[in-house]
């Protein structure tokens, strides 16, 4: 099975323009009529939905940032009446606040239809087993991929992430054929294969759908030759969907943005001018059929860029290319996603004034560690030992309940951490990518 | 008869230690009595000093962290079973101690003791009712 969707995923550029225009104009009329918060954005750039006639229309359009989505915590953005929606993730958010994303029964039956479009990218049919070692839950990328190849009719393993040797002995016991996970535990899985005397040959697998985190091209060399598999690169965010909004096919040159639903624009994160094909800037994203959550010139912070020419495999999908970096400071740890002020407020709960820290993230072996330095205060200060290793426990424990990462926390001396400027260097990443 | 001690955050790293005792040193200021509790990453330094608000303005001005303690200071007759004596009374008036260290001892006949305890008043009384000498801030500032 080449393609899962022919008819969209190769639908000639005109059409596709005039799939999206019409798409366009509904969506904008349903988040105008639906959601105060963007018919007031709308009002106060003077933009009526009449004036969105087509996609050369959408740069009319007021962006959305995730800040947007927190001053409307839960619910404020979702444009169905919540008797319809039927399904609720989130995203951790950067002040403790989530991200929260709902989903209508067509909004899952479009989820689903993408992330099956993106498993059959990788080569999955319905004779595949597919082993989820995404986490199930309220991240997007247990269940995403889930139904995605359920709708493939394909055999679903849904492992869910952790306990390493199960999952190794359920590939091995279970054929599977295709493994989705993050890219670093892709790698920590064939480490642990070796250590346990497992060789490839023993296994069935065929492909990989790896994605919540960057990864290079010598990370997918490195993955693909010690399992023997075709490694497949695929990306999402929950408040655009989850995973399968793109995935790169077979050819590994760029991932095919399922534009039917969303349209893609590239701008400069500073001027905010959209940016000619082939530039590189912030990715930002237009929803064009979701119901619950529709999100109109969403900014990512990804940064990446897109390229219009016809992929080799057929496909016309817009192409766009592995995201190199963000606009803000935002880290992905073990496929978390992490923003420094997150730890900030954290920190703020046990001292006055925000200490003084520092986040320092390596990959040991295969995996991502992140410690913690935050520089003693006199407050947080006590003469008794036993006082300050309940800070640090007290700290990691909060933090682990507050973004889902186990951290090390460690305190130093005040003024230890590097300063320039007199601002301290808040995240040094080690991680050779 | 509160003694005051100086405690200072330290990194376990090399240097530290004789930075503060450098610091101190420079000012003038004696150190009678020290102990150090660590753990893998850092450790508190507890002092004992001649002039301990001087030592913590110093120390403080250095940008250590630092905090002001009160501890008791006593003498237990130096021979077997002079500390488990003192340590008795504390016991049976159920006064906890948080930590204790020696002193760097000057006395021929007795041996001086710092206690950290969560009731420092009640212990000095429990203390002096038994008998048990209990030094003065100036005695042990002067040491």
């Amino acid at each position: 099975m080449q393609y899962w969707n022919a008819t969209c995923e190769c639908m000639s550029r005109d059409e596709m323009a005039d799939l999206q225009s019409k798409r366009l104009i509904e969506t904008v009329k349903r988040v105008y009529q639906n959601v105060p918060s963007y018919r007031e954005k709308m009002q106060q750039k003077g933009v009526e939905p009449g004036d969105i006639k087509s996609i050369e229309d959408l740069k009319k359009l007021p962006f959305v940032y995730k800040q947007d989505l927190r001053d409307n915590y839960p619910y404020g953005m979702f444009a169905a009446p919540m008797s319809e929606i039927v399904r609720i993730h989130a995203s951790s958010g950067t002040t403790g606040k989530q991200t929260v994303v709902g989903y209508t029964q067509k909004d899952l039956d479009t989820w689903s239809e993408i992330m099956a479009r993106t498993l059959v990218n990788a080569g999955a049919n319905k004779n595949s087993f597919i082993q989820v070692a995404y986490g199930y839950g309220l991240f997007t990328g247990g269940l995403g991929t889930h139904y995605g190849a359920e709708r493939i009719g394909a055999s679903v393993i849904p492992v869910s992430v952790g306990n390493t040797k199960r999952q190794i002995q359920i590939m091995k016991d279970f054929g599977t054929t295709i493994i989705a996970c993050t890219p670093s535990y892709a790698l920590y899985l064939a480490e642990e294969m070796e250590a346990q005397g497992i060789s490839k040959d023993d296994l069935k697998l065929e492909a990989g759908v790896f994605g919540a985190e960057p990864w290079s091209e010598n990370m997918r060399k490195e993955i693909e030759e010690r399992l023997g598999i075709i490694a497949i690169d695929i990306y999402g965010l929950s408040e655009v969907m989850g995973p399968g909004v793109a995935s790169e096919c077979q050819c590994k040159c760029g991932l095919h943005i399922q534009e039917d639903h969303f349209i893609p624009e590239i701008i400069d994160p500073e001027t905010e001018e959209v940016l000619p094909p082939g530039s590189t800037g912030e990715l930002v994203f237009t929803t064009i059929t979701k119901e619950g959550l529709p999100l109109i010139r969403y900014r990512t912070r990804d940064i990446s860029s897109l390229t219009y020419e016809k992929c080799e495999c057929g496909r016309t999908l817009v192409r766009m290319s592995k995201v190199t970096g963000r606009t803000d400071d935002m880290l992905i740890i073990r496929g978390v996603n992490v923003f420094p002020s997150q730890i900030e407020s954290v920190l703020l709960e046990f001292s006055d004034i925000a200490p003084h820290y520092q986040l320092i993230v390596d990959r040991v072996g295969r995996l991502d560690v992140l410690e913690i330095w935050v520089e003693m205060n006199q407050k947080m200060f006590s003469d008794q030992v036993r006082k300050l290793e309940d800070v640090e426990r007290k700290i990691t424990k909060e933090i682990e309940s507050t973004l889902g990462i186990s951290a090390k926390v460690k305190l130093v001396e005040p003024k230890s951490i590097e300063r320039s400027e007199g601002k301290a260097k808040r995240v040094i990443d080690k991680r050779k990518i | 008869m509160l003694v005051k001690q100086i405690s200072v955050f330290l990194e376990n790293k090399s240097g530290r230690l004789a930075e503060v005792t450098k610091i101190l040193g420079s000012h003038d200021i004696d150190i009678s009595a020290l102990s150090i509790a660590d753990t893998t990453d850092f450790g508190v330094l507890r002092l004992i000093v001649n002039k301990p608000e001087q030592a913590e303005k110093v120390l403080i001005e250095n940008g250590f962290t630092v905090s002001c303690t009160s501890v008791i200071a006593i003498a237990v007759p130096d021979e077997p079973g002079g500390l488990a004596s003192a340590l008795e009374v504390l016991k049976n008036g159920s006064v906890g101690i948080e930590y204790m260290y020696a002193f760097v001892g000057k006395s021929s006949t007795h041996a001086l003791v710092i206690l950290r305890v969560e009731e420092p008043e009640k212990a000095i009384k429990l203390l002096e009712e038994m008998k048990i000498k209990v030094l003065s801030a100036e005695e042990v500032y002067n040491l």
